[in-house]
């Protein structure tokens, strides 16, 4: 089976609300690609419905380009951790494990290397009831990774995990990634992903607003600023607007230019014999390029609970 | 962008397949440890409340002040507990022959009925019995096949008292007589009626199950209790019972074959006990005048329905099923709760399939709980009650076996229907309640005599507590008067139509189950 994932216009409503609007993203091997959106953006839905929980009202999911429902062997393409929490507390570890490994045809010793592979050999034969949320969140993706299958979801799955548990997930879906497994990791905090996701699916209001990859996204948040610090700030604004740059000042000594890139703002001061301390190209962390991307989508939200009230 | 070759597993694939859904199901179910401490529970409170019952009943008789061994109750041919009390005017026949009467009188006496209860009245209970008989010997409980008169149901040709077949209707009067006629050829008998002697018609042919050559061949005479139910002001119903004597007149009596030639009376199962009306008005017997034979007896010739049933060891069922109702239950709404429910529709995600799953183990395991409760507390808990003196009404070993497979069934179909419920309501107190609902409170009502007997009986034709059915022992005999209701353990369905009832339910139940999982977002 191929390693991708095909979401094609998924619409849904749950009553009058709208949680997919023509949601439409691939996922494709080999990279971690990050869901992310702010809460409410439709992440978990979509993924209920490529997983077939949840049925689309249109629109198509696909995984190895067959609907989930018709999958025979389904653990074994795809593994998804949805809610870490959604355990019999009076069930030991290892036997929710067993249950699952059973229902693929699959035997106890895989049961113990996905236990091995997720570091709950010392608690494998404890409640799972008694676990803390990381404990769990392990055990959540051992029963992803029970099938070894080539496409994996997790929704938010470093929820609860301590910052060794946090690095220790990072890497893991690295290497499933490198292994050319289709991963597609959700959050709603860009910063978790800032480090593992290759590729960005960034969702708002129940549609994709970008699909990029980390660079690019960071790329055009920056939008080619740069900034400047001068004591002569008249001078420096008249100089740079001439040259046809946009020019606003975001500080009493800092100056934002926008429309020309850094070594023509330094050749065009040095011309002009405009002082000036610092000149830098503006970078924009993903978190800021996340907030613009989705700032529209959570106004819209917060007016929305304003008028419900 | 780095292009990485797909991932391929290692892992072999496992082979697809409703077993694979089904271990995974059982796995669940044994993995979660409160779940089967309450199965085990649920066989033991079954077996146990049986056993008490035992242990707590004793039965002694006495004559005065000494106890004695209560009398040997007989057993008919099939081995059922049969009362046979008649008197018999009967010679021996040896071989195939004949036995002819022509019945000219049938009357009897009432004693003290309704609604004063303060008379004598003259009449004929429905199964009063007059007529010609066939005996093996006067031994109470011994093979015969009779042709006879009734107080209210006609001519009846009945055999070693199980079995009943109509012949004409009507009684009997000085104008109009019935005559009557049993032939014997090897091992079968025939009867036959006719209004005059002359134009014979066959009822029925009889093989009764152990005939020597030599037997006894005659006249007899019973009647039955006069029965009369009233509702009680309290619930349920009152039944009363009151001794009742019939007499018959016979004449053109004619016995063919190698016979004794004299009449003998016998007062077949006589116990000695007589009531004034015996002892001050009419004994049974016989008297003869010429030709004429005047036949007087009391008592009845049926199985007998006194004496403690093998289902009532079962009375830990009941307690046994709310047990099996609250597994089953929780077995579907803990995943509702958890959430677990999604994890198991990835694992299989033919919903369908997950249900059917899921009700099968729940019910296997029922059924190997309810079939280990109910092979250890019926045969144990009748053997307790048999030492105690107890007098338990004997049953065929296909009946016990399919008692004791009906307390399986009964848990087996009721962990079904739980599942079912479980799954359409995905709360473990709305599901629990209804299971209770459905099957058990009806069953309680219906058996505990606080409803009209004909609500008793629609209760459990028509709800699931139908299925109780499948545990009655005793069968209900159209030819015995009696009060044959649920409370008395008398169902209106047969066991396996009571069981299919109740089956019907968990099916249809199940049915709706699987199409609104189908339908409904997980």
């Amino acid at each position: 089976m191929e390693a991708i994932i095909e979401v094609d216009g998924l619409r849904k409503r749950f009553g009058r609300t709208t949680a997919l609007d023509g949601m439409t993203f691939t996922v494709t091997p080999g990279r971690v690609t990050g869901f992310v959106g702010p809460n409410g953006a439709g992440k978990s839905t979509t993924m209920r419905v490529i997983l077939g929980l949840d049925m689309a009202d249109e629109g198509t999911a696909l995984v190895g380009g067959r609907p989930y429902a018709s999958l025979r062997n389904p653990l074994g393409h795809v593994g998804a951790l949805l809610d870490a929490a959604a355990l019999q507390p009076s069930r030991k570890a290892r036997d929710h494990l067993l249950w699952l490994a059973h229902s693929q045809g699959l035997t106890a010793r895989r049961v113990d290397e996905v236990i091995e592979l997720v570091g709950l050999r010392s608690v494998a034969r404890r409640k799972a009831g008694g676990f803390s949320l990381g404990m769990r969140q392990r055990l959540g993706i051992a029963a992803a990774l029970i099938g070894d299958p080539p496409i994996l979801m997790l929704d938010e799955p470093s929820n609860g995990l301590d910052p060794e548990g946090i690095v220790w997930i990072r890497g893991l879906l690295r290497s499933l990634a490198a292994e050319g497994r289709a991963v597609l990791v959700s959050s709603h905090l860009m910063s978790e992903l800032q480090d593992t996701a290759g590729h960005l699916v960034v969702v708002g209001r129940g549609r994709v607003v970008a699909d990029t990859s980390v660079a690019d996204l960071i790329e055009t948040a920056s939008g080619g600023r740069v900034t400047l610090r001068t004591t002569a700030r008249p001078e420096a604004m008249t100089a740079l607007a001439r040259a046809g740059a946009t020019v606003a000042a975001t500080g009493s000594d800092t100056l934002t230019v926008s429309g020309l890139p850094a070594e023509r703002v330094v050749t065009l001061l040095a011309e002009d014999a405009v002082p000036f301390s610092e000149v830098a190209a503006h970078r924009a962390t993903l978190e800021e390029a996340y907030m613009d991307l989705t700032r529209d989508a959570v106004d819209f939200r917060a007016a929305g609970q304003e008028a419900a009230r | 962008m780095t292009v990485t070759a797909p991932y391929r597993s290692a892992l072999p694939a496992g082979r697809d397949g409703i077993t694979r859904t089904l271990r995974a199901e059982w796995t669940k179910f044994r993995t979660v440890r409160g779940w089967m401490i309450t199965t085990v529970a649920a066989a033991l409170v079954t077996m146990l409340l049986g056993l008490l019952f035992a242990v707590g009943s004793r039965t002694s008789c006495s004559v005065g002040p000494v106890e004695v061994a209560c009398p040997a109750v007989p057993l008919g041919p099939g081995g059922e507990a049969v009362q046979d009390r008649f008197f018999f005017a009967n010679q021996t026949l040896t071989g195939d022959g004949s036995i002819t009467a022509r019945v000219t009188s049938m009357t009897g006496v009432i004693t003290y009925p309704p609604p004063d209860h303060d008379k004598l009245v003259s009449g004929l209970v429905p199964w009063a019995k007059a007529g010609i008989m066939i005996k093996a010997s006067a031994a109470p409980g011994s093979s015969y096949a009779a042709v006879t008169l009734t107080g209210r149901h006609g001519v009846r040709m009945q055999d070693d008292f199980t079995h009943d077949t109509a012949g004409r209707p009507g009684g009997v009067t000085a104008a109009a007589p019935r005559w009557l006629r049993l032939t014997r050829s090897g091992g079968t008998l025939t009867g036959y009626e006719s209004p005059d002697g002359t134009r014979w018609t066959e009822i029925g042919t009889a093989r009764p199950a152990a005939l020597p050559a030599t037997v006894r061949a005659g006249l007899f005479v019973t009647s039955p209790s006069d029965m009369t139910v009233k509702a009680n002001t309290m619930g349920g119903s009152i039944v009363q019972a009151r001794f009742t004597q019939a007499s018959a007149v016979f004449d053109r009596v004619e016995v063919r074959g190698r016979a004794s030639g004299a009449w003998r009376g016998d007062d077949v199962g006589d116990d000695g006990g007589k009531t004034d009306w015996e002892r001050y008005h009419r004994p049974s017997g016989l008297l003869q005048a010429g030709g004429t034979l005047t036949v007087t007896g009391s008592g009845d010739i049926a199985p007998s329905r006194d004496g403690v049933r093998v289902e009532s060891t079962l009375t830990g069922v009941v307690l046994g099923l709310i047990l099996v109702i609250v597994v089953a239950v929780m077995f579907v709404t803990a995943e509702y709760r958890r959430g677990l429910i999604r994890t198991t529709l990835l694992a299989e995600p033919r919903r369908g399939r997950v249900l059917a799953a899921k009700a099968a183990v729940a019910g296997a395991v029922a059924f190997v709980t309810g079939l280990t409760a109910g092979a250890v507390a019926v045969p144990l808990s009748v053997a307790v009650l048999r030492a105690g003196g107890n007098h338990v009404l004997p049953v065929s070993p296909l009946t016990e076996v399919r008692v004791v497979a009906g307390v399986a069934a009964l848990f087996a179909a009721t962990a079904v229907l739980a599942v079912a419920l479980g799954a359409l309501y995905r709360r473990s107190v709305a599901a629990v309640t209804t299971g209770i609902v459905l099957l058990v409170v009806p069953y309680v009502i219906a058996t505990a005599s606080v409803l009209p007997d004909a609500a008793s009986e629609w209760l459990t034709r028509l709800s699931p507590a139908a299925g109780f059915a499948i545990l009655q022992s005793i069968p209900e005999y159209a030819h015995v008067t009696g009060h044959y209701t649920p409370s008395d353990g008398y169902y209106p369905l047969a066991p396996w139509a009571g069981m299919a009832v109740l089956c019907l339910y968990a099916a249809l139940a199940l049915g709706l189950a699987v199409t609104r999982l189908r339908r409904r977002d997980a």
